[in-house]
């Protein structure tokens, strides 16, 4: 193996693991949103995409409907179509069982690592290599965090209902920096979903409100492409 | 109610898939689209916004204040202070741990 391609195989390797231990968060939540084991591993297996699977459990731990949850799953679901769209080039996927079984695979990091390499080869190699081991360990620590939250306690459960929020919260964080593009509007849509959802709550369906509020929000319009400039002298 | 889970879970997964295998499959114009992009940049920090709030101060149709807002300001603090996803959500739970042993 070429020094490129080691180290390639290495930080994909060592992002995958490292991202796959947070299924066991991911398995914890479900559980305390009332799924069971099976249909905790079913998600991380079959959805495998884990914005979408927190907020899946994340609307029916609120009580929410089926159909706000599936509904919010799809919303942040549709990142993956744009990051597909940038991987073709990249994965050249010929015939369709290949394009089906990469699919799987198209998510946030292995996006990141493929399109960070040097190379098409290695952004190949550090597609799959991420994929591969993100797929293995969220699966795994998915089934370790479900089997293990069904054994808690008052106290242990307390604990769990304050990490669920905590966890959204770690997800839009990255957003909210000021290195993020036109990180000032991303701050006052976060707000604004967050105003309204609350605004909303008493009047609507537990999990309508969270989809109410995306809605809301994009209606109401954050700047157009045009306009990013004016976004960019406010934060400067 | 547990078929309802299922059927959540499914048809969760059967369409994030197919929002995966259309990035593969559709032209690049269709999702190049100056609206698409603004949808796909902006979306996921209003669901996440809903979504902090809605965890953290609801149960059901009423607004709650209890140790989730003790928790989430201790998340925050970690995140300000640059700490590994892993850290912010053990003092997360830590403090919603806490908060239930005092009250």
């Amino acid at each position: 193996m070429s020094a490129p391609t080691r180290s390639t195989v290495r930080d994909s390797l060592g992002l995958g693991l490292a991202v796959g231990l947070y299924g066991a968060a991911f398995g914890a939540a479900a559980d305390a949103a009332g799924l069971n084991a099976w249909q905790a591993i079913s998600m991380s297996a079959l959805m495998f995409t884990g914005a979408s699977q927190f907020a899946l459990v994340g609307v029916l731990g609120a009580g929410g409907g089926a159909l706000a949850a599936v509904g919010s799953a799809f919303l942040l679901g549709t990142r993956n179509t744009v990051y597909g769209v940038r991987l073709v080039p990249l994965l050249q996927p010929k015939g369709v069982a290949r394009r089906l079984g990469l699919s799987q695979w198209v998510i946030d990091e292995t996006t990141a690592m493929a399109l960070a390499a040097p190379d098409r080869r290695l952004g190949r190699l550090a597609f799959l290599v991420t994929g591969a081991s993100i797929y293995l360990m969220w699966n795994a620590m998915t089934a370790v965090g479900v089997l293990g939250a069904a054994a808690l306690g008052g106290t242990a459960r307390a604990a769990l209902d304050a990490v669920v929020p905590a966890a959204f919260l770690a997800l839009l964080w990255p957003r909210l920096r000021s290195s993020f593009p036109e990180a000032a509007t991303q701050r006052k849509v976060a707000l604004g979903g967050a105003v309204v959802a609350l605004v909303l709550t008493p009047f609507v369906p537990p999990g309508v409100q969270v989809i109410a509020a995306v809605v809301a929000v994009v209606l109401a319009g954050p700047p157009r492409a045009g306009e990013r400039s004016t976004a960019a002298e406010e934060m400067a | 109610m547990n078929t309802t889970l299922w059927a959540a879970v499914l048809a969760g997964s059967l369409g994030c898939y197919l929002l995966k295998l259309a990035g593969l499959s559709v032209p690049a114009a269709w999702v190049e689209q100056p609206w698409v992009a603004r949808i796909v940049d902006f979306v996921p920090a209003a669901l996440l916004g809903a979504l902090v709030a809605v965890q953290a101060a609801t149960s059901g149709r009423e607004l709650v204040v209890d140790g989730r807002l003790v928790s989430l300001a201790v998340a925050a603090l970690a995140l300000a202070l640059r700490a590994p996803f892993i850290v912010v959500l053990v003092l997360a739970g830590a403090a919603g741990a806490l908060v239930h042993v005092l009250a």
